[in-house]
């Protein structure tokens, strides 16, 4: 159980709102077309706040200009990884930007365990932080099941 | 046409106007290199706008009140600021409420400037001229640095792209707030102010600028206090958090000690104020870089010389030169909240800070183009007097890439520091969905809170309990413009 009200991981751009409709998908899918964004899918199960390198379900579409075609990408990664953390993701060329423009969650796992703070403390009353995901106790493709 | 005096009559011992002496150039061909400042003048009495405007330039570079024989030893036309354009400003002088002013703009060879120094760069331009006399008031209005002298700089240590990366927080504006009472609370008390608002959903929590080390909270109290919080509402959220730990001290070694306890704290995120001073904060700067730290910088003492209208230094020049110092954020006004700003100056304070390259906008107070040479975005702050319900405001006004900062607007709603920064989250990640989506938030906004108040309990108490507080007061500080260059009004 994560402790925040929502009991959920809220990275990503919408994680306050209910869990997007496929429509609320697509629109927010057309706005970063529009900017001329190309979109990426990416998945994980292991949601750690550091943790960058999510799998790509593919490279990041930059052909591909139909909302319904990327939709159509989304909903195949949700059925190969239900379980799994899914975020869509926009990425801008521009001189100036060359970064992730947009980034928010389309699935989630049905728990979220969440994590852990393990505190090491050391000298005097300094302490190191770890932040510890429940499910990365498991291995890879055997959590949130 | 030039006055000036030339050969043996320009160097007889005596006082000659600035004019004859050099200064006024009025055909000047500008070099691409050069640094130009515009400045308002309001000079004395019987004082000629092209001599005042030629005693600016003598005086913010080579200039004193007499000739000296001196000069002829150096390439001194080289070395002397020229005065190429004088115009009266539109709105003053006889018939308005305001003494005649007018813009002078003047150019400064890049030789006159040390590399990488903005204290060299300010101890020319705003320097001893300020105090002079033949001006009654003076205004540093908008500068225009060359590509050649911008590259000797720094820049922001982290800057927006890699602040987002790092904290993994895209296409939305972060949230902050500043930790409440700011002065009084114990390392113990404040740290929960910290925990409950990041665990509630805001980016970043703050020290105010006054928060250093009283004898309420001496400074490593407050940091372990509040790395605590930010690591432990990091783990109930999954995301990274931070919280701007303010290293202002009496020295700048006493500052450093400071930031290397934060980092040891694993802080990713420190504070200065801006009354440390320009080389204080160039240090901290290039401190933050070699530290992977963002630099947080209150601009605390601003308002001393920034607010009035004629004299001191706008702000966008302040925003101009902290960019080049290397600080990642700075606080640069709301538009809606209780402190000054006009909403087209407050653009150009934006646009300064994030733009690649800005061009000349008469309407924003930017007088001159200007490339930024690949120097990193800094993060404008807007904060002070703004709540959850101004959204669809501050994101039309503010855009994406601004921190916004909701001190009071978390910690004072109803139903506590948690409820306060959910009311905030919930509030802009249904703006920037309804705004992605096509919608007109500035009209629609309101009805779009009210409906995610429907199901967000913790934002209908929070627009409930200040839906009436704006703070609409006439700014001091508007541009002066005139869309086409000869009318006046």
């Amino acid at each position: 159980m994560m402790t925040n009200l929502g009991n959920r991981v809220t990275q990503g751009q919408f994680s306050f709102l209910p869990d997007l409709t496929d429509a609320q998908i697509t629109a927010q899918i057309k706005y970063a077309l529009g900017k001329g964004w190309a979109l990426g899918i990416e998945y994980t199960d292991d949601p750690h706040p550091r943790n960058t390198y999510w799998e790509m379900f593919g490279n990041p579409m930059f052909d591909m200009k139909d909302p319904a075609g990327i939709l159509l990408e989304i909903n195949n990664c949700r059925k190969t990884f239900p379980s799994h953390y899914i975020r869509v993701t926009a990425f801008s060329a521009v001189r100036g930007v060359e970064s992730v423009t947009m980034s928010y969650i389309v699935n989630r796992p049905k728990n979220e365990p969440g994590f852990g703070l393990v505190r090491q403390e050391t000298d005097g009353r300094t302490m190191r932080y770890t932040i510890h995901s429940y499910a990365t106790d498991k291995a890879e493709g055997e959590r949130y099941q | 046409m030039s006055e000036e005096l030339k050969g043996k009559e320009r160097y007889k011992s005596g006082v000659i106007p600035y004019k004859k002496m050099g200064y006024w150039e009025p055909d000047y061909v500008i070099k691409e290199t050069d640094v130009l400042a515009m400045f308002r003048m309001t000079p004395q009495a019987g004082v000629d706008a092209d001599e005042c405007a030629a005693a600016v330039a003598g005086e913010s570079s080579t200039a004193t009140w007499t000739v000296v024989w001196t000069d002829r030893l150096t390439a001194c036309e080289m070395y002397r600021a020229k005065a190429y354009r004088v115009d009266p400003v539109p709105n003053t002088g006889p018939g308005t409420k305001t003494e005649q002013q007018y813009f002078a703009y003047i150019a400064y060879d890049i030789d006159l400037f040390e590399g990488n120094s903005i204290a060299n760069l300010t101890a020319s331009i705003i320097g001893n001229v300020f105090g002079m006399k033949a001006v009654k008031a003076l205004r540093l209005e908008d500068m225009r640095i060359p590509v050649a002298y911008l590259k000797t700089f720094q820049g922001p240590a982290t800057g927006v792209v890699v602040e987002r990366e790092r904290m993994d927080k895209f296409g939305r504006p972060l949230l902050g707030a500043t930790t409440k009472p700011k002065l009084g609370l114990s390392g113990r008390n404040y740290g929960r102010v910290v925990y409950e608002a990041l665990k509630g959903g805001l980016d970043f929590m703050k020290d105010d600028e006054n928060i250093n080390s009283q004898s309420f909270m001496h400074w490593r109290d407050r940091f372990l206090y509040c790395m605590d919080a930010v690591n432990k509402a990091s783990a109930a959220t999954g995301e990274v958090k931070g919280h701007y730990m303010n290293v202002t001290a009496g020295t700048v070694e006493e500052m450093i000690e400071r930031a290397e306890f934060a980092k040891s704290l694993g802080s990713i995120i420190i504070m200065i104020d801006l009354v440390i001073g320009y080389s204080a904060i160039q240090t901290m700067a290039i401190w933050a870089r070699k530290n992977d730290m963002i630099l947080h910088l209150h601009r605390a003492g601003n308002s001393t010389y920034s607010r009035q209208k004629n004299h001191g230094m706008a702000f966008r020049v302040i925003c101009k030169w902290m960019r080049m110092a290397g600080v990642d954020h700075i606080h640069a006004g709301t538009v809606v909240g209780k402190l000054e700003g006009d909403p087209m100056m407050i653009r150009g304070y934006y646009d300064t800070l994030l733009d690649t390259h800005t061009p000349v906008q008469l309407e924003k107070g930017i007088f001159f183009e200007q490339d930024w040479a690949s120097l990193n975005k800094c993060m404008p702050v807007a904060s002070g007097g703004i709540h959850a319900g101004q959204m669809h405001q501050l994101l039309t006004y503010l855009g994406d890439d601004v921190v916004l900062q909701f001190g009071g607007g978390t910690i004072g709603h109803p139903d506590g520091i948690q409820a306060g920064a959910i009311a905030n989250r919930t509030a802009l990640e249904v703006m920037i969905q309804a705004r992605n989506e096509g919608r007109d938030i500035w009209n629609e906004g309101p009805q779009i809170l009210a409906d995610a108040a429907k199901w967000c309990s913790p934002l209908r108490a929070g627009l409930e309990t200040w839906k009436d507080v704006t703070f609409n007061y006439e700014s001091t500080d508007s541009p002066d413009f005139v869309p086409s260059t000869t009318a006046s009004v």
